[in-house]
């Protein structure tokens, strides 16, 4: 489909939104979920956008900036796989396409944002000049530039792909073979995996493993909502720190780092 | 110099908001300093008058630093309190400022980055996924809302927490309470973590039969299905374990698995990433791995 003027303002506003929080971290408005519903609302695609914003959260849950090293990029990801959603005018079937050429843009959206940090440390140094001088205002522009330019990193592709238009967009999509769309939702099933797995080994030791192992098992039970694993969660957690405080022993620090199962996977 | 010089809660309102943007000019020389000196700059403006005053306080913020950027503000409180302490006239040189803001950087980030990055993201994140894949907008809306209010409530009641506590906040922090949460969290996380892998991680083996395409929801092709009692079993256990929920027909090798556990394919996976995160295989890497390898497994009718 074709968007108007107004259309393209707003989904450059998002785009821009999303580029900030991609550095930031706060709001979230990078996050898959949020970036691409946002698309989705201002473009009239709001179900098809929701679902690819729903599925590539799911990819993207152990994604996080720790430190100096840079995560793929959600937001990247996120905008532009929803534009070109949009453009295709597929709808709901078009999403396991989108999400397979957003991984591509996630790594882009890494470099771009590797490119602003640099140009970033130019900047702090035009900031230490305008301490020296005591210059406080100096010191908030260039800041707020730097903000900028981390909205502009996603905001101008945005508008690079929303300006190749439609047309170009919807034949590369309608390009791609049965076999390779739906090898692609094969491959969707399983990426979610990744995720999974950088969040289980940041916090995987001796002591939560058996908390992983309840979820799992309970989770064969479908009739519980995932709202009602977060109220048994919760409920374990409070036992489990409350029975260990009452045993006394058992609990002392630098015990806690183990972990078998790691072990094993490493060894193996 | 001599005057006592206050904070106002106004002063320390904007203070919190500037954090927000602690991370806006992260770079690789100097990381969080440029948002750090833009979150200080309420402070400065307040306590310290004289320009040259100013130029040493803009100068002394643009020190290195980086943590998480929740945990960012209960160092913003202590380090409040430190400035507010000598501009009064109380010597507090440099190196304690720094000394303090470098010590919290560390260990604050070891709490921020697990409990959020890897806690309450995910869970949240899963959460909203789990109703916007079926066209919930309730997803996303609670997914902001929620996660905002616990930002924003952390950032306030922690900055404050440091900044009347002072320099007392490490002991503050290493104190039990916190110990508490950050292992509920990390139990509450493995937990939810391990049902979402058995429910979301799609694995489907079709050795056998050609893919056969459900519509209206996941009903049993029975047509598809071995003869005989093995036919009877297989649809019995995939109506027992409630599957169907990818859009193939599953068949008998996945069946053969799922007789052990539904979802353990899902989990093998699971582990075998683990394993090659270990081995520092980059994440992107292993995605477009998994996509290739279901693209090629697809062809070769064995997914």
């Amino acid at each position: 489909m074709d968007l108007t003027i107004i259309q393209i303002i707003l989904v450059v506003i998002i785009a821009f939104l999303a580029g900030i929080e991609g550095i930031l971290d706060e709001f979230q408005f990078h996050q898959p979920i949020l970036a691409c519903t946002l698309i989705g609302l201002v473009t009239g695609n709001l179900i098809p956008c929701l679902i690819l914003g729903g599925t590539l959260q799911l990819l993207a849950l152990g994604w996080a900036n720790i430190g100096a090293a840079v995560a793929p990029d959600a937001a990247l990801a996120s905008v532009a796989s929803a534009i070109i959603l949009v453009l295709s005018g597929r709808g709901e079937a078009g999403v396991d396409a989108a999400i397979a050429i957003a991984i591509p843009l996630a790594v882009a959206g890494l470099l771009l944002t590797i490119i602003v940090r640099t140009i970033a440390t130019a900047l702090v140094h035009l900031m230490d000049k305008a301490a020296k001088e005591g210059n406080i205002r100096a010191i908030e522009f260039w800041h707020v530039v730097a903000i900028i330019l981390q909205g502009l990193r996603i905001a101008i592709p945005a508008a690079l792909i929303m300006a190749i238009g439609a047309g170009p967009v919807r034949e590369l999509l309608q390009a791609m073979p049965d076999w390779l769309t739906d090898g692609l939702a094969v491959g969707g099933g399983m990426v979610v995996a990744v995720g999974f797995a950088m969040v289980i080994n940041m916090m995987a030791t001796k002591e939560v493993w058996p908390f992983f192992a309840i979820g799992f098992v309970l989770a064969t039970i479908p009739s519980i909502t995932l709202l009602g694993f977060g109220g048994i969660g919760v409920a374990l957690a409070l036992i489990y720190l409350a029975l260990s405080k009452q045993g006394g022993s058992g609990n002392g620090g630098g015990g806690n780092t183990g972990d078998p199962l790691g072990d094993i996977i490493e060894d193996y | 110099m001599a005057q006592e010089m206050k904070l106002t809660k106004r002063d320390r309102i904007a203070i919190w908001w500037r954090s927000t943007f602690i991370q806006g000019s992260w770079n690789y020389e100097r990381m969080q300093n440029g948002g750090w000196a833009y979150a200080m700059i309420p402070a400065i403006k307040r306590l310290y008058k004289s320009k040259e005053d100013r130029a040493a306080a803009l100068e002394r913020h643009l020190e290195f630093f980086n943590t998480h950027p929740y945990v960012a503000s209960p160092i913003i409180g202590v380090t409040l309190a430190l400035e507010e302490e000598r501009s009064s006239g109380v010597p507090v040189d440099d190196a304690a400022i720094q000394g303090v803001k470098v010590g919290m950087m560390g260990p604050l980030a070891g709490i921020g980055d697990p409990t959020f990055w890897f806690t309450v993201r995910p869970i949240l994140g899963a959460l909203a996924a789990s109703l916007a894949l079926t066209g919930n907008i309730l997803g996303p809306i609670l997914y902001f809302v929620l996660w905002n209010l616990i930002r924003m409530g952390f950032k306030w009641y922690t900055q404050e927490l440091g900044y009347k506590a002072g320099a007392k906040i490490t002991d503050d922090m290493s104190g039990g309470l916190l110990q508490d949460v950050t292992k509920g969290a990390s139990i509450l996380g493995m937990f939810v973590l391990g049902a979402l892998v058995n429910r979301w991680v799609n694995v489907a083996f079709t050795p056998v039969v050609s893919r056969v395409q459900l519509d209206e929801g996941a009903y049993i092709d029975w047509d598809s299905l071995p003869a005989g009692a093995e036919g009877i079993r297989t649809a019995l256990e995939q109506q027992a374990a409630g599957l169907s929920l990818s859009q193939y027909d599953v068949t008998t090798l996945q069946d053969n698995l799922d007789g052990f556990i539904p979802g353990l394919s899902g989990l093998l996976i699971t582990l075998l990433c683990m394993w090659l995160l270990r081995k520092k295989v980059s994440p992107i890497t292993m995605i477009l791995g998994l996509f290739v390898v279901g693209i090629v497994f697809h062809v070769l009718g064995i997914m």
